[in-house]
Parts: structure tokens; sequence; C-alpha cells
């Protein structure tokens, strides 16, 4: 098992190296970070509620992905349709970002056009280094890790809200789609622990669509909501200060870190399972009858 | 016509009308389904008990939860009689199409759960003292697509819970967090028509998008769930 | 300011509650893979 004995060597390392990153955030965050004008300090929360969020977000497009590929593979033809179908989602979002005047509240041409071609990168690197079965592996994984750090999300949110605005919570659109999005792969999970299918990653695939296809229905119904009843906006949009940003962008490089090897280890263990589970069948069917 | 084109329509259609004409037979369904409703429209008058003016406001949510639970209890029965007598198996190995199957079960809750709510709907407004202050004709349509929404859904979902442990509670496990949209739009569209305060133009929209899309996904879907053994 | 120490508190225990899953299942595979090597 040479990934086994890679990984035992490798991970520490990078164990410690993410942890030593994770710390500098941390003091970059709560030290060096400028203080905030009219929030004060428990502006703070922001360093750890936005990376969040980004993991949480990038993990479920991850098991989008994972969920795509798996329906898709098995039809050549839908599988170059989607492929095709991919790649002009990029040329779009390229061509979208610098042709598109204004872009909405918060979007940078620069952030659109690389998010367009990390979209298409991500979903053909994912095909090239996984088998569907790995596919699928990657799903469960994606989803899990997605949820714990979509936790935090909701978590910190609120205790950002309350001392800020007076309020635990409020239906605006980010948190409102934050908390489908929880709910959904909330039940993506349960689908998973509780089938008794052989077929399981084909409905939690399907699951993951609907979920998918669901998200901008929340996120545009609260919009329309909350402009026949304006409410406050948590998390606020607009520019923010370079020295913010800055330390932002460091939690965010230290939580993808962290996400990234919470997620082999989660990797490693799934794919362990489902080897010990299938010597399990193996030896129950050769089991000589005389021994049960 | 060739034989193949007619068989979709036909399977559909001949589906549909066995499934009613059982029903209309036994009536196991429909009775639990509106002895529940009545059950839930007493409860819940007995927790809120507003004046005229605030049940306008609060209805439209109380309505569409009432609703919602009835069209649960609907479908989980969906595929309990096909999975009874193995149908489902024989109807893996036929050449119908997956989506007529899907349509039929489709639409036979909608008319289920759509009579169901012509049937609440008076308790309701006997109970709540409602009257509609906006156009009350766009009810209907609220009505309909609202029921689809939920029903389309709801079908896929008992499908893929069928192959669950606890399937009774996997489906509104897996209906509800999806549905937020929907349920959304029918409950405030119907409280801007209540209350005629609002437009429900948007939420009609915004519930004609998502029947649309969902129902779109659903027969895309539809077969490779049946085929999941 | 106990707001601020209380998110960053709750981000951790979140994640170090998972991971100790992660740890335990583990140790509950090893287990398995130890029965399955003596037989």
């Amino acid at each position: 098992m040479t990934d086994g004995m890679k990984m035992k060597r490798v991970f520490p390392i990078l164990g410690l190296l993410t942890a030593v990153l994770l710390s500098y955030a941390l003091y970059e965050a709560l030290v060096a970070a400028p203080t905030e004008q009219t929030m004060g300090n428990v502006q703070r929360i922001f360093y750890y509620h936005v990376p969040s969020a980004w993991t949480a977000f990038l993990l479920f497009f991850i098991n989008f992905v994972c969920s795509i590929q798996y329906l898709v593979r098995s039809n050549p033809v839908a599988d170059k349709v989607t492929n095709w179908t991919v790649i002009a989602i990029g040329i779009a979002a390229c061509v979208a970002a610098f042709v598109i005047r204004p872009l909405p509240e918060g979007m940078e041409p620069s952030s659109v056009a690389t998010t367009g071609l990390a979209i298409v990168g991500l979903y053909f690197l994912i095909k090239k280094f996984f088998s569907p079965e790995r596919t699928d592996a990657l799903a469960v994984v994606s989803a899990e890790v997605g949820v714990v750090f979509c936790t935090v999300v909701l978590v910190t949110g609120p205790l950002w809200a309350r001392p800020v605005w007076g309020i635990w919570w409020t239906w605006d659109v980010r948190l409102t789609s934050t908390l489908v999005l929880w709910l959904i792969y909330i039940s993506y999970l349960m689908l998973r622990r509780f089938s008794t299918s052989g077929q399981t990653p084909v409905l939690a695939a399907a699951l993951a669509i609907f979920g998918a296809l669901d998200v901008p229905l929340v996120y545009f119904s609260i919009w329309i909501f909350r402009t026949q009843h304006p409410q406050p906006v948590i998390g606020g949009g607009g520019s923010i200060d370079p020295r913010m940003l800055r330390v932002l962008l460091i939690n965010w490089l230290a939580f993808l870190c962290f996400a990234a090897l919470v997620c082999w280890s989660r990797y490693r263990l799934e794919i362990l399972q489902r080897d010990v589970e299938e010597t399990q069948a193996l030896e129950a069917l050769l089991e000589p009858r005389s021994s049960r | 016509m060739s034989p193949s084109a007619r068989i979709p329509s036909g399977v559909t259609g001949a589906t549909l009308t066995k499934d009613l004409r059982l029903e209309w037979r036994s009536k196991d369904a429909l009775n639990s389904m509106l002895f529940f409703s009545l059950l839930v429209v007493v409860v819940f008058s007995f927790s809120f008990d507003p004046n005229a003016e605030e049940s306008r406001q609060i209805a439209g949510g109380l309505v569409w939860v009432a609703f919602l639970f009835a069209a649960v209890v609907a479908l989980n029965q969906t595929w309990a009689r096909e999975l009874r007598n193995h149908v489902l198996d024989a109807y893996r190995v036929s050449p119908a199409p997956a989506n007529s199957l899907f349509l039929a079960k489709a639409l036979g809750n909608f008319i289920f759960v759509a009579v169901l709510e012509i049937l609440m709907t008076p308790l309701f407004i006997m109970f709540y003292k409602l009257r509609a202050l906006g156009p009350s004709w766009q009810l209907i349509p609220v009505a309909a697509l609202g029921t689809w929404a939920l029903v389309v859904n709801g079908t896929f979902f008992a499908a893929i819970s069928l192959r669950t442990r606890s399937r009774e509670i996997m489906l509104p496990l897996l209906l509800f967090p999806v549905s937020i949209p929907a349920l959304l739009a029918m409950v405030n569209a119907t409280t801007a028509i209540l209350t005629g305060e609002l437009s429900p133009r948007f939420w009609i929209v915004l519930l004609s998008t998502y029947d649309v899309v969902f129902t779109i996904a659903c027969l895309l879907l539809f077969e490779k769930i049946l085929n999941a053994e | 300011m106990n707001f601020l120490y209380a998110a960053y508190a709750a981000t951790w225990i979140i994640h170090i509650t998972y991971l100790g899953i992660l740890v335990r299942r583990y140790q509950r595979l090893n287990k398995e893979i130890e029965e399955l090597r003596k037989r």
C-alpha cells in the first residue's frame, strides 16, 4: 500500500506546516489586522467566517462536479455534452467578466474570470485523476467536510450578528442560502447513511443535482423578498481595506490547507473502508458452508 | 401513428387511470389524508386564535404548512402499492419509458392533494374568518403551481426513499430543504393576495420557474432512479 | 469581545470534534483490518 506509506511520511509534515500557517493567520486576525471603525474588535470574526464560507462553497462545488461526472459517465453522449458545456461556461465567464458593465456589487472582472477558469480546471482535473468509484468517494468526502465548514459559518454568523446588529438571525440572502445549502447537504449525508440500495451513489448524485438547482432559486427568492421587506445585510458588501483583505486571504489560505488535509485523511478512510467491505463481502462469499 | 409513438401517453394514461380507480375503490389514502387534514386544521385553530386582520397575515403560512403535511402523507404511499406487488420490477423490464410512470404517479398525487386542498379550504376560511382583500381568483394558479412543485419533487424523492431504511421519515427530510424556495413563494403569494398589499406577480413567476426547472430535472433523472436496484 | 472569542472557540471546537470522529473511525477500521488479517 504505497499510498498509505507515502501518506504516513508526508502527512505529519504537512500537518505541522498547516498548524503553523493557521497560528500565523490567527495572530494576524486577532492582533495585526487593523480594528474596524464602526464594529470594533468583534469584526475580527469576519476573518474566520468568510474563509469558512468560501471553503464550504468550494467543497460543495466539488461535490456537485463529482455528482455530475458520476451520472454522465455511463452515457458517452451525455459525457461529451457536459464537457463542452463546462468549457462554454468557462469561456462565457471570461467574456462576461470584461464585457458586462457594470458588474453586480462586490464582483471584480479578474475574480469572475478566475472563477470561470477555476470551474473548468476543477472539472477536468477531477475527471482525469479520479476513476468513477473514486469520484464517488470524493463526493462523500467533500460533502462531509463541506457540512463541517458550513456549520462553522452558521455558528459564527449569528455570533457576529448579535453584538453588531442586535439580532441572532435574519432572513437575508446570504445567511438563508447558506442555511438551505447546509440543510440540503445534511439530507444528502442522511440519504447516504440510510440508503440500502447498491446504487446509493446514483441516488445521492441526483439529490446533489437537485440541491445545486435549488440554491440559486433560494438566493433569488430571498433577494426578491428582501427588496419587498428591507432588512439588515449581514456581512456587508462593497470595498474592503487592503490590509484587511490581506489578513482575510491569509486566513483563507490557511483554512484551505487545513481543509485539504482533512479531506485527504477522510478520503483515505473512505477508500480503506470500501476495500475492507469488499474483502468482507468476498470472504462471506468464499466461506465454506461447514464453518458457518 | 406508429404503435411505439402512441405508447407513452397510453402508458401514462393507463397508469393514472389504474391508480385513480384503485384509490376510488379502497379510498385508503384519501380517507387517512382527509382525517389528517381535518386534525391539522383543528389543532392549528386551537393554537392560534387570530382576529380577521391578523389571520390574513398568517393564514398563508399556516395553510401551506398544513397542505405540506397532507401532501407528505399522500406521497409516502405513492409507491407502497407498487412495492407490495413487485410492480416496479415488472416496470423496469418492460419497454415502457420510465417518464410515463413518473408522470402518472405525479399527476395522481397532484389530483389527490388538490382534492384535499379543495376540501380543507372551506374549513380554513371558517376557522380563520378569512376573506381575501386582493384578487382571490389568483389563489387558484398559486395553489396549482404550488401543489405541483411539492408533488413533482415529492414523487421523485419518494422513489429515492424507497431504497432506504426509515422510508417514511426520509421523504420529508429530502423534500423540505429542496422545497424551501417554492414554499417561500407559495406563502408569500398567498399572503400577498389575502392582504392585498403587494403584488403576487413575482412569486407566481418564481413558482413557475421552480416548477419548470424541477419538472425537467425529475424527468431527466427518473430513469436512473428507477433502475437503481 | 466575548462574542469574538466565542466565535473562534466555536470554530475550533467544531473542527476538533470532527477530527475526533475521524480518529475514532480510523481506530475502528484498523481493528477490523487486524481481524481480517488474522483470518
